[in-house]
C-alpha cells in the first residue's frame, strides 16, 4: 500500500480546483468521494463495464483505469457537467423516448459513448452502432433500445444536415 | 371569522385541439376502453430522467455523518476450519475503527436456516452472518474490518492473521449425492431436498409407447452480474433503538422483518429504504450473510456502516443459479401425439439453502413446469437437490423456467426429428387447445387461460417460418449451416401466498397502494412494489392517472420505503404489474369516488352527473369543466369550514390486492431463434430472435417489450456465454468480467416482440407478469436452433452454455475434455 499524496490542479466540469490526492487513487473515486460527483458509477472496477466513463479533454476514458493524478492539468467532464453544458440533450431525450435504459446504472457511461458516436461516426449503421457500444455493459435492456435511440439521433442529425445543405 | 367560501365560476370546456394525446376518458375505468386511457400506451417513464443525467441515488452514492466502511475477510478455501484468527495486527492499521470475528457478530445477529414448510423434507444447516468456525465455500466471510475509508479497511485486511485447516471438499454434484464427503455432518448426507411425482398408469403408458426419445442435458452455473453490485448502508440509532437500512433490494418489507428478528429490534423500529437500484434480476431478493453482518456492525458500533461488494466479491458471493443435470424422456405415437414426460433432475446449490426463499424452489419449479405447454396426461419426475462446497445458488430471473423449458423443448425437437415431423407442426398437434381452459396440468398446476395456439400462429407468421426453412435448405447446399429453434413456454407470475407464505416464510403475497390528492391537485402514489429500473413507477403513474382522471405529469410515485408505503412483497416472480398495479387501480378508483363526493358537495350537483378528466371536475354529459382539482384541494384542505358540518373529505385512500383464485397466474408464449453455426470454429451467430408472449393487459407496450428483450438477452447469455467455472478444489476460475462473458451489444441480434392479450379475470386490471418470460424461453430456442443447424452434420449438443469448444466437441473436431 502506498499513501503517497500529490497535489493536482485541474478543471472539473469547467471549475478550477486543486486537491491533494493519494497517487494510487482512481479518478472515479476522486470524483465520487472527494467531489461528490456521483454520476460516474463503479460497476466492475476493472475496465470492462464502462459505467465509470468520463471525459478527459473531450476524450472518453474509464474512470476506474485512470488515476486521479493523471488528470493533473486537464479538463475532466462527468455526466453532470456534460448535461449542464447541453451537449447530451438530444441523446438524453432519445434515450428517454426509446427507453434506452432501465436501472440507469450504465447510462452515464453509455451516453458518453453515444456522444462519441454522434460526434465521430455520423453515418454509423445499426451494426456499427452495436460494435461501437460493445464496450459498455447493460444488463437490463438487451441493447436494442439503445441502438434505436442512437440511430434516431444520427438520423435526425443527417436529416437536419440535408435541409441545411449538407453542412456538418 | 372566516368569510364564506365562494364557489368558483364554472369554466368553459377545453377545446378539442387542446386535448393531450392519450388523455384519459371521462368515464369510470371499468367502462374505459383501455386503448383510450394511459393503459396500453407507450408513455415515456416519468421520474426516470434523473438516471440519464447522473442524478440518481444508488446506495453507494449516500454518505452520512460518522459513516464507516466495512470489508470482509473471505475464505480462500472451498472448505476449511479456522484454526487461528488474529485481528490485532489489523487493528493497528491507520483509520481502523474495529475488527470482528464471527463469534462477536453472532452475539448481535442470530443465525438462520433456509427451509420452507411446504417443501416437504427440505433441510439446511445454520448459517451465520460471519462464519465463526468453518468456511464452506470460497468467498464465505470469516472476519470483518471497519475503517473510516474503504481503502483503509482493505489495506488492514492484509494484516489479519489466519491459519486454516483445509477440509476435504465436494464440488461435483454426483459426488455430493454419493456422499463420500458430507458437508454438514449433523444432516447425515448432502441431500437438501428431494421430490417425486408420478401420475397414474405412467409405467404402462411409457412401456406401450411407440416412440420414446431420451436425452441428458447439462446446465452450467451462471450468475446475475448486476451492474450495480450489492450494497447496503445500515444506520443504527441507539437513542431510539431504531435501525434505518438503505439497501439495494427487491423486497424492503421482507428485509425489515428479517433485520428485526435476527438483530432483535422491534419490527416497527426497522426502516428499509430502497432508492435507485442498479439492476437486480433476483440477485437482490435474498438474505446475504455479509449484509446481515453490516447491519449487526452498525448496531455494535452505534453508527452508520456501509458495505458495497466489489466485482470479485459479486462473483463469489452473489447467488449463482442453474447447475442442473437433467435426464428426460418423451413418449409419443408415430403420428406425433405426446403421451408423457419422464424427468430426473439433479441440481447442486452450494453449502446452504439460501434464506428465506430456500434453494429448493428452482428444482421444484423444474418439476412443476416441465412439459408445461402440452396436453399429455402422463408425467413422472424425480428431483434431488444437493449441497456442494461452491457459492450458494438461489432464485435468479426465470427460476427453473429456463431449465424446464429447455429440456422440454429440446426433447420435443428430438421427438419430432425421430418421427420425421416438422417441429412447428409437432407442437401444433400437442399444445393445449386455446379453448380447453381452465385446465389442470399433470403436475397439479392449474391454468386459468392460455393462448398457445394463437401465439404459435402469430410467431410462424411474423418470422416467416416457411420462408426461413426454404432459405435454410438453400444455404445448406452452399455449406452454410443455419438452424431454426422454437421454444414454447408457460410462466409463473402473480404468485399467491402458495409460493412462500404457506411454507412459513414472512414474505407478503399482497401489496398495497396509497394515493393522496395533494392540495395543488397532483397525486402522491405510494406503493409497496419497488422500482428496479423495469418501469414499475411509470406504470403505476399511468394506472393512477387513468383511474383518477389526471395527466401523467400530475402524478408522483414513491416506492421502496417501509416507513412510507403500505406493506407488501416487493418485486419478484413477475408480480409488480399484476399485483401492485391492481392495488393502484383500486386505490385510484376509490380516490376518484371520494374526490367526486367533495365535488358534489362543493358544486351542489349530484355525484352521478360528475366526472374527472385531466385534473378537472367536469359535467359527465357535456364535458364542461366545473372545478379544477387544485381548487377542490384548496377547499378540502384549507377551507373545510365551508363544507357541510357532517361532511368529512377523505382524499387519501389505501387499497391492497392479493391474488387468491389460482396459486399462480400463468402466462404463456413462444420464442424462435435463427442462428448460423460455423462448423470450423464452433462459433454461433445469432441472426434474429422472435418472441410472442401473452401477459394479458399490456400497460405500457414499450416497457413490456423491453422487459421481454432484456430477459431474452439474459437467456442468450446463459445459453451461449455465461458459466461460473470451478476447479476440483472449489476455486472459481473466472471471477472477473474479463473472464466471465456477458452479452455485449455486438453479439446480440435484433429481437422482434409481439403480443397476444388474454387478460386474467382474477383482477380488474387483467395484467399478468412479463419480466421473466424472455429469460425462460431463450435458452431452449437457441439450443434447438443450434442442434437444427448441426443436424445435417450428424452432431448434437446437450450442454449449456453452448460454447465454441463444446460445439467442436459435438462435431468430433476436438476431444472431450
Amino acid at each position: 500500500m502506498s499513501n503517497n499524496v500529490q497535489e493536482i490542479t485541474l478543471r472539473v466540469n469547467s471549475e478550477e480546483l486543486s486537491a491533494q490526492v493519494p497517487v494510487r487513487m482512481h479518478l472515479v473515486d476522486f470524483l465520487r468521494e472527494t467531489l461528490d460527483l456521483n454520476g460516474p458509477h463503479l460497476g466492475c472496477e476493472h475496465g470492462v463495464c464502462g459505467a465509470c466513463q468520463v471525459h478527459i479533454d473531450g476524450v472518453v476514458v474509464r474512470g476506474c483505469l485512470t488515476l486521479a493524478v493523471q488528470a493533473n492539468g486537464k479538463h475532466v467532464e462527468t455526466i453532470e457537467g456534460l448535461t449542464d453544458k447541453g451537449v447530451l440533450r438530444d441523446l438524453q431525450n432519445a434515450f428517454l423516448k426509446h427507453n434506452a435504459f432501465q436501472c440507469g446504472f450504465c447510462s452515464s457511461g453509455m451516453l458518453l459513448t453515444a456522444l462519441e458516436i454522434t460526434t465521430h461516426h455520423p453515418d454509423a449503421n445499426r451494426e456499427e452502432i452495436r460494435d461501437l457500444i460493445s464496450g459498455n455493459y447493460c444488463r437490463c435492456t438487451g441493447y436494442q433500445s439503445i441502438v434505436d435511440a442512437i440511430e434516431s439521433v444520427l438520423k435526425a442529425e443527417r436529416d437536419s444536415n440535408d435541409i441545411n445543405g449538407g453542412k456538418k | 371569522m372566516n368569510a364564506p367560501e365562494r364557489i368558483p365560476q364554472r369554466v368553459s370546456p377545453v377545446s378539442p385541439e387542446l386535448e393531450l394525446p392519450g388523455a384519459p376518458l371521462n368515464v369510470p375505468l371499468d367502462e374505459i376502453n383501455h386503448s383510450k386511457s394511459y393503459i396500453g400506451q407507450s408513455v415515456a417513464r416519468s421520474g426516470a430522467k434523473k438516471l440519464l443525467e447522473g442524478r440518481g441515488s444508488y446506495v453507494d452514492d449516500l454518505r452520512l455523518p460518522r459513516l464507516v466502511h466495512v470489508v470482509y475477510l473471505r475464505s480462500p478455501h472451498a472448505h476449511a476450519r479456522i484454526k487461528n484468527l488474529n485481528l490485532q495486527p489489523a487493528l493497528k492499521c491507520p483509520g481502523i475503527v474495529a475488527a470482528f470475528d464471527g463469534h462477536q457478530i453472532a452475539k448481535y445477529c442470530t443465525p438462520w436456516v433456509g427451509v420452507l414448510g411446504h417443501l416437504k423434507g427440505i433441510r439446511s444447516a445454520h448459517q451465520y452472518a460471519v462464519a465463526p468456525e468453518r468456511a464452506c465455500w470460497q468467498g464465505e466471510a470469516v472476519a470483518a474490518v471497519v475503517a473510516h475509508t474503504r481503502r483503509q479497511a482493505e489495506d488492514a485486511l492484509e494484516f489479519v492473521e489466519i491459519e486454516w485447516e483445509v477440509l476435504p471438499c465436494v464440488v461435483d454434484m454426483q459426488s455430493s449425492l454419493e456422499g463420500a464427503v458430507v458437508i454438514h455432518p449433523e444432516l447425515g448426507d448432502n441431500r437438501c431436498f428431494s421430490r417425486d411425482l408420478e401420475t397414474q398408469d405412467f409405467e404402462q403408458a411409457f412401456s406401450n409407447a411407440e416412440v420414446v426419445v431420451e436425452r441428458e442435458y447439462h446446465f452450467a452455473r451462471h450468475t446475475g452480474v448486476t451492474n450495480e453490485p450489492r450494497s447496503i448502508l445500515a444506520d443504527y440509532n441507539p437513542a431510539e433503538h431504531t435501525l434505518c437500512v438503505y439497501h439495494s433490494t427487491q423486497a424492503p418489507h421482507m428485509m425489515q422483518d428479517i433485520f428485526s428478528r435476527h438483530l432483535s429490534i422491534p419490527e416497527s423500529n426497522v426502516r428499509v429504504i430502497c432508492k435507485d437500484v442498479g439492476g437486480s434480476f433476483g440477485i437482490k431478493v435474498h438474505v446475504y450473510a455479509d449484509e446481515m453482518a453490516t447491519a449487526a456492525i452498525s448496531v455494535m458500533l452505534k453508527r452508520p456502516v456501509k458495505f458495497v461488494a466489489d466485482r470479485i466479491e459479486s462473483f463469489i458471493t452473489d447467488i449463482h443459479a442453474r447447475e442442473h443435470k437433467v435426464k428426460i424422456k418423451l413418449a409419443c405415437t408415430r403420428q406425433g401425439e405426446i403421451l408423457g414426460f419422464d424427468l430426473d433432475d439433479l441440481t447442486a446449490i452450494g453449502p446452504y439453502s439460501v434464506y428465506p426463499r430456500t434453494s429448493g424452489i428452482e428444482g421444484n419449479q423444474v418439476v412443476n413446469l416441465t412439459g408445461g405447454p402440452y396436453k399429455h396426461q402422463h408425467y413422472r419426475a424425480h428431483l434431488d437437490v444437493v449441497f456442494t462446497n461452491k457459492n450458494v445458488t438461489c432464485q435468479y430471473r426465470g427460476v427453473g423456467h429456463p431449465i424446464a423449458v429447455a429440456v422440454t423443448e429440446c426433447i420435443v425437437d428430438e421427438a419430432a426429428r425421430a418421427i420425421g415431423m416438422d417441429p412447428a407442426e409437432f407442437r401444433r398437434r400437442n399444445l393445449i387447445a386455446d379453448d380447453a381452459y381452465p385446465y389442470t396440468f399433470p403436475s397439479g398446476l392449474k391454468f386459468e387461460k392460455l393462448s398457445h395456439h394463437q401465439c404459435l400462429d402469430k410467431l410462424l407468421e411474423i418470422m416467416d417460418y416457411k420462408g426461413l426453412r426454404a432459405e435454410q435448405e438453400t444455404l445448406k447446399g452452399k455449406g452454410i449451416y443455419r438452424g431454426i429453434g422454437l421454444a414454447a413456454m408457460i410462466e409463473v407470475t402473480n404468485p399467491s401466498p402458495a409460493f412462500y407464505g404457506v411454507g412459513g416464510a414472512r414474505i407478503s403475497a399482497q401489496d398495497g397502494a396509497t394515493i393522496r390528492l395533494d392540495p395543488g391537485g397532483m397525486l402522491q402514489v405510494m406503493v409497496s412494489v419497488t422500482e428496479q429500473g423495469q418501469g414499475t413507477e411509470a406504470i403505476f403513474t399511468q394506472i393512477a392517472a387513468s383511474a383518477v382522471g389526471v395527466d401523467v405529469n400530475s402524478v408522483r410515485v414513491i416506492t421502496g420505503d417501509t416507513g412510507v408505503t403500505p406493506y407488501g412483497g416487493g418485486t419478484w416472480a413477475s408480480r409488480g404489474a399484476g399485483i401492485g398495479g391492481e392495488a393502484v387501480l383500486q386505490a385510484g378508483k376509490a380516490l376518484r369516488s371520494n374526490i367526486l363526493d367533495v365535488a358534489s358537495v362543493v358544486l351542489k350537483i349530484d355525484k352521478s352527473m360528475l366526472e374527472i378528466a385531466q385534473g378537472f371536475i367536469i359535467d359527465k354529459l357535456s364535458g364542461q369543466q366545473h372545478l379544477a382539482l387544485s381548487e377542490l384541494g384548496r377547499i378540502a384542505y384549507f377551507r373545510p369550514d365551508t363544507l357541510p358540518m357532517n361532511f368529512q373529505s377523505e382524499l387519501t385512500v389505501t387499497r391492497h390486492y392479493t391474488p387468491r383464485e389460482y396459486g399462480f397466474t400463468f402466462t404463456n408464449g413462444i420464442q424462435a431463434s435463427y442462428v448460423e453455426v460455423d462448423p470450423e470454429t464452433g462459433f454461433v451467430k445469432l441472426l434474429k430472435h422472435w418472441c410472442v408472449e401473452d401477459c394479458g393487459t399490456v400497460i405500457n407496450p414499450m416497457l413490456v417489450d423491453e422487459q421481454i428483450r432484456g430477459g431474452i438477452v439474459q437467456g442468450l447469455g446463459g445459453v451461449l456465454f455465461e458459466e461460473c467455472i470451478y476447479n476440483a478444489d472449489g476455486q472459481l476460475l473466472n471471477g472477473s468480467m474479463a473472464d466471465y462473458l456477458v452479452p455485449m451489444a455486438s453479439e446480440m441480434p435484433d429481437i422482434v416482440v409481439a403480443h397476444i392479450k388474454t387478460p386474467t379475470l382474477t383482477s380488474e386490471l387483467g395484467a399478468k407478469g412479463a419480466g421473466e418470460a424472455g429469460t425462460a424461453g431463450a435458452p431452449g430456442a437457441v439450443m434447438n436452433a443450434i442442434n437444427d443447424a448441426l443436424a445435417p452434420l450428424g452432431a448434437n449438443i446437450n450442454t449449456q452454455p453452448c460454447t465454441p469448444q463444446r460445439i467442436l466437441q459435438a462435431l468430433g473436431k476436438v476431444r472431450q475434455g
